[in-house]
């Protein structure tokens, strides 16, 4: 692949096609629990649902501790990985405040407030300072 | 002949729809993300449409990763409301102008355009809730008191169509729907922003400055905006701000000018800038 420009935004994934490929069965996995039926057999036995989805072993463990940036790293794109967390109740805002690694009550305070400044956070040469 | 009178550009957080759908649009939280609709109401009854274009795009739900087409032109009879994972929302099932897609479709081929036909899909909330913010609170047993041509555009997996693509179809679709000889009033949308990030440790991010000025750019600049690259979207608006060129598609389809005749923009609705637009073709 040639250089992606996109690669020096910190803290985000940008869901091109070597991530689609590299998490495709982990995505697929995830979009499965959109479905109710699909919903039940992960409720009954979470390994013999995962184990109809081709995912490498670490895809897995990441489902098992619900480690939602490392599912991001793995390939899985935040519509798919939504999916597991609304299985567990967890809805989008809450999601996103255990991704960036603040409370809930704060990452909601800081929407209120405008949200997530774009000053300081263009570059990751930006965060490497920090 | 069909006439596109007017263009909408609206953000489709899904907690909008979720508001609406649970009543809770008085809350002190969404009461200023509403009041901002109730002119857009109130002008979609004086101009009402016979049909919308409506271009959104689908969040892996008539398309999970199996199958991603850039421009997917739905012409089934009818598209039911999707199950997004937490039971579908109980809003009216969307009705087709079969014909007129099927000429659109056509039409944008023999353009150049190469376009997915839809003759079965499910849609989700980037659709729904833009009609939801025009045409108010509907039940399943309602009609959506229009037509609808639905465009899934993919900005799901990068890259999704440049700026610059979205403005030229847009201008293909304005060409394909006036050379249809109903004489029906049309709307044309554009869905989705404004800035936000819903992924990762940027999460969060909001760029009220650019999202102003996009919007001046878009209406009275769009040479401008159709030149803006899918890095300058994903480093100032967030990896999911990119979903604004789907704005550009609504604004290729009007004429050069335009006159704005609305603008809302609130922060926040859940995780995102809610941005809005009305623009009246000049007569």
């Amino acid at each position: 692949m040639t250089e992606k420009a996109y690669e020096d935004i910190p803290g985000t994934f940008v869901f091109d096609a070597d991530r689609s490929r590299q998490g495709y069965w982990l995505n697929q996995f995830c979009i499965s629990l959109s479905k109710e039926v699909n919903r039940q057999a992960f409720r009954d036995d979470p390994e013999a649902h995962m184990a109809k989805f081709k995912m490498t072993e670490d895809q897995k463990q990441a489902v098992r501790d619900r480690d939602w940036n490392g599912l991001l790293a793995l390939g899985g794109n935040i519509y798919y990985t939504s999916k597991l967390a609304a299985f567990d109740g967890i809805v989008f805002q809450d999601l996103a405040a255990m991704m960036s690694g603040m409370t809930r009550e704060d990452y909601r305070q800081m929407m209120v407030d405008g949200g997530r400044s774009v000053e300081g956070n263009r570059y990751k040469s930006e965060w490497e300072k920090k | 002949m069909a006439k596109i009178t007017a263009g909408i550009a609206c953000s489709h957080v899904p907690a909008i729809g979720v508001a609406m759908d649970q009543h809770i649009t008085e809350q002190p939280y969404w009461q200023p993300v509403f009041e901002g609709f109730e002119f857009s109401r109130e002008w979609n009854k004086k101009n009402k449409p016979d049909v919308v274009f409506l271009v959104y795009n689908d969040h892996c739900t008539a398309f999970d990763a199996s199958c991603i087409p850039t421009f997917a032109l739905g012409c089934a009879a009818e598209f039911t409301p999707a199950d997004e994972g937490w039971g579908p929302r109980p809003v009216p099932v969307v009705k087709n102008h079969q014909e007129l897609a099927s000429h659109i479709a056509q039409s944008l081929i023999l353009d150049e355009f190469d376009m997915t036909i839809m003759n079965e899909m499910d849609v989700d909330h980037g659709l729904t809730v833009p009609l939801s913010v025009m045409f108010g609170d509907k039940t399943p047993e309602d009609d959506w008191g229009t037509l609808v041509i639905p465009l899934a555009v993919n900005v799901v997996q990068y890259p999704a169509p440049t700026a610059n693509r979205c403005y030229k179809l847009g201008q293909s679709i304005k060409k394909a729907i006036e050379s249809w000889p109903e004489d029906i009033n049309v709307h044309i949308y554009g869905t989705g922003g404004m800035s936000h990030q819903l992924q990762s440790e940027r999460a969060g991010l909001i760029n009220a400055t650019w999202d102003q000025q996009f919007m001046d750019i878009l209406v009275n600049e769009p040479e401008k905006a159709r030149q803006i690259d899918h890095v300058e979207f994903l480093r100032e608006t967030g990896s999911e701000g990119i979903e604004m060129v789907m704005w550009l598609v609504m604004r290729g389809a009007l004429e050069e000018k335009v006159t704005e005749v609305h603008r809302h923009y609130h922060v926040p609705a859940s995780n995102t800038a809610v941005g809005h637009l009305i623009l009246e073709n000049h007569a």
